[in-house]
């Protein structure tokens, strides 16, 4: 027994010696030929992770260069990317927008020379820093609005063409709501103020007063201070989609991003606030007839709004890291390059991104994308996405988020809605450049 | 007869051929774990401690400041709120979850029938990620609350009471289990002589029973105390620091934001430009819970008595 018990011990330390041994010798794995160089894209879409990688080993198929997809966890980006940025092998290829710039700005390649910032249609889809060098590149357009059941609108004896601005948008809704019961169905789904809802309001819905506040002042880059004269606009819908909904006051707190699509995919909600991501979900996960799908600009009772159209931006930003090797920045701005122009590439960036704002990018299948464009050809004017200036954005939306959770369970006023929307930005301002 | 021949065994364990070389290189026995000890503690400690004087976004790149963190760090009146509300929780949660853990292992110890059964489950709960506990029981908490028309992120107090049940329903089954390995400890011929000299229930257990288990008193309240004060997982899933309190000038101080939590979002927030203040935290928090470990082990160590 004894011997049988010391042979065991034996095993385990030679064991746990291999083991350490193993370990130090994987590190060198994935630096691929120093010849070549490889590629190691960060990704932060965990949706698009699967495409990422089938695209991926396509493209070492064919040319024999090592790429390496990794995909942060939902809202992990941010920390994985700091922990990965100090490593020997760190990420070639990463996502840096407008509020990653403050961070990561100084670890962006100039991108000016490359073969890939010349494929963007229009250069205004790139980000460039105060010395005016192209820090990062947009590689999808995404447009988001109000997303309607057009057939639930009709059961309701409504129709599309009576929706022109918030009066009329609300007068649908209204009725929609006092006549839920005998319907069926109500105006609006939950407007979640759950982490996985609450973005679609501190995010997408604020970027309304910020658009409309930036433009009649004429703001272009990150201003340090905003001024809030269309908050009470942005009231105005907050108190829309809390009042003509099923879910009210502070259940909505704990409601999540997933409990709004589903209302709206099983066709218990006529209105539902978000993007063109969402419409492979709605067609295939809930099965809803693609005619029956369309979407209308958010109104939020600015004068003149009966020619907005649909918010068009992009938050998804590719910046190179100066700091990698020098074959690795090639080869990585070789399979950006590939991405946007090669059969395969485009083929995966329009299904999985939609609209893309490259020479070569094909048509995208999802017909939101293409609405956007019919709205600007029919003489609207877009909404850009005003909110990417927002400073220290996560901590900045936190603030709202949770201003904006007392109100709608009446703990709370507007004001301080109002206080962490305004004063909220300077300080997030101040932080982010102290 | 049978001794002279275990010896004589050149394979046995505590032959002396095995033994000496065994003693001789017990450096290299140490070895794994104390390269362990150094890559996965000491190194990062130190690091840690350098980089508290530094500024920086990625850690391979740093500038010194001296104390600036430092300086920093103490005017942070979120960290000083923070301060002061995990010491508060850190004194409630240590009253409560060893008094309820004595209980209950003192009534599992009188002999009730399934006792075992009891004890397991009380014990389970221990078993459960802080993650995955905070996000159950903010479920358990909002759902009643809901039919209030109110949340545990909408009421600093809900807040601090959610995290305090939770605590409880963590760590007293964990307790629980060292409180009855105390009780079973206690000399029984102790008890029968209180028992024939005619003392109470309750004098037994205050005079006789308590005083015999001060060391498991000492190792739980340890326990509790830095656990309180170390708590993270459970504060990020159960309330994330809500409610904010607005300040007018547009900052906010996280109501229910505990120490390490505070340590966690200054080093992440998103300007990226606190992580070396969050570093000198970091360090203050680790000399705060240190010290009052320490004093807290030597001042219940008086009270133990050697059997």
């Amino acid at each position: 027994m004894k011997k049988f018990l010391a042979l065991i011990l034996a095993l385990v330390m030679a064991l746990s010696l291999v083991a350490c041994g193993g370990n130090s010798g994987a590190q060198g794995e994935g630096d691929g030929d120093a010849a070549t160089g490889s590629v190691y894209y960060l990704n932060f879409k965990p949706e698009a992770e699967e495409a990422w990688q089938a695209l991926a080993k396509t493209y070492t198929d064919q040319t024999g260069v090592p790429v390496k997809v990794v995909t942060a966890a939902s809202g992990e980006y941010e920390t994985m990317l700091v922990s990965e940025m100090d490593k020997d092998g760190a990420p070639t290829l990463f996502q840096c927008n407008e509020g990653g710039v403050a961070t990561w700005g100084d670890f962006c390649y100039d991108l000016s020379d490359s073969a890939v910032y010349n494929e963007l249609a229009s250069k205004d889809y790139a980000l460039k820093n105060a010395d005016g060098e192209v820090i990062s590149i947009a590689y999808c357009l995404e447009t988001y609005g109000i997303i309607v059941n057009k057939a639930l609108l009709e059961q309701a004896g409504h129709s599309l063409n009576e929706i022109t601005d918030f009066d009329s948008l609300k007068a649908v809704a209204d009725d929609i709501h006092a006549r839920a019961g005998e319907l069926g169905f109500d105006a609006f789904t939950s407007a979640g103020l759950d982490g996985s809802s609450s973005w679609r309001f501190s995010g997408h819905l604020a970027n309304m007063p910020l658009f409309y506040e930036f433009r009649d002042d004429g703001v272009s880059s990150k201003p340090a201070t905003i001024k809030g004269t269309y908050l009470d606009n942005y009231k105005k819908v907050w108190d829309l989609y809390i009042t003509d909904s099923a879910t009210t006051g502070a259940a909505l707190l704990t409601a999540t991003g997933d409990q709004a699509e589903a209302e709206f995919g099983e066709g218990k909600a006529v209105f539902y606030q978000n993007g063109t991501w969402e419409y492979s979900n709605l067609t295939e996960k809930f099965g809803m007839n693609p005619d029956d799908l369309t979407m209308i600009p958010i109104y939020c009772g600015v004068e003149g709004e009966e020619k907005a159209g649909l918010c068009t931006g992009t938050e998804n930003y590719w910046s190179v890291n100066k700091n990698a090797k020098e074959e690795d920045i090639k080869a990585t701005l070789d399979f950006l390059y590939w991405v946007v122009t090669s059969e395969e590439g485009t083929s995966m960036m329009a299904e999985q991104f939609g609209a893309c704002p490259f020479n070569s990018s094909k048509a995208p299948s999802n017909p939101f994308s293409a609405l956007a464009n019919e709205y600007v050809a029919n003489g609207c004017y877009p909404v850009t996405w005003a909110f990417n200036y927002t400073p220290a954005v996560n901590d900045w939306r936190a603030a709202v988020v949770d201003a904006l959770s007392k109100y709608t369970a009446g703990d709370g006023s507007w004001d301080d809605v109002k206080t962490a929307f305004v004063e909220g930005w300077a300080t997030q301002y101040a932080n982010e450049n102290a | 007869m049978k001794q002279i021949k275990r010896k004589r065994d050149a394979a046995a364990l505590n032959s002396r051929l095995i033994r000496r070389p065994i003693q001789r290189m017990v450096w290299l026995f140490l070895l794994p774990t104390f390269a362990a000890f150094c890559i996965g503690f000491l190194y990062p400690f130190l690091q840690g401690v350098f980089l508290s004087f530094c500024k920086f976004k990625v850690i391979s790149q740093w500038d010194w400041v001296w104390f600036g963190n430092y300086i920093k760090a103490f005017s942070d009146s979120s960290f000083l709120h923070a301060f002061w509300f995990t010491a508060l929780f850190a004194f409630v949660s240590v009253l409560f979850i060893n008094t309820l853990a004595f209980a209950v292992a003192y009534a599992l110890t009188q002999g009730i029938k399934g006792s075992n059964l009891f004890r397991t489950v009380f014990f389970m709960p221990n078993l459960i990620g802080g993650i995955v506990l905070g996000y159950i029981w903010s479920m358990i908490f909002d759902g009643i609350l809901v039919k209030y028309n109110t949340s545990v992120v909408l009421n600093s107090k809900f807040g601090f009471w959610g995290l305090i049940i939770l605590i409880c329903w963590q760590q007293v089954g964990y307790m629980m289990i060292i409180y009855i390995a105390g009780l079973q400890a206690v000399p029984e011929d102790m008890l029968e002589a209180a028992r024939i000299d005619g003392a109470t229930r309750w004098q037994t257990l205050w005079k006789v029973t308590i005083p015999n288990m001060m060391s498991s008193f000492t190792i739980c309240i340890f326990l509790t105390l830095t656990n309180g004060f170390k708590l993270f997982d459970q504060n990020l899933a159960l309330t994330a620091g809500r409610p904010f309190l607005q300040q007018a000038d547009g900052s906010v101080i996280k109501t229910t934001e505990m120490l390490a939590l505070n340590i966690y979002n200054s080093f992440y927030s998103s300007s990226g430009n606190n992580r070396g203040t969050a570093q000198a935290k970091a360090v203050l928090f680790f000399v705060l819970v240190a010290a009052i470990g320490l004093i807290q082990l030597r001042s219940t160590r008086k009270k133990e008595v050697q059997q």
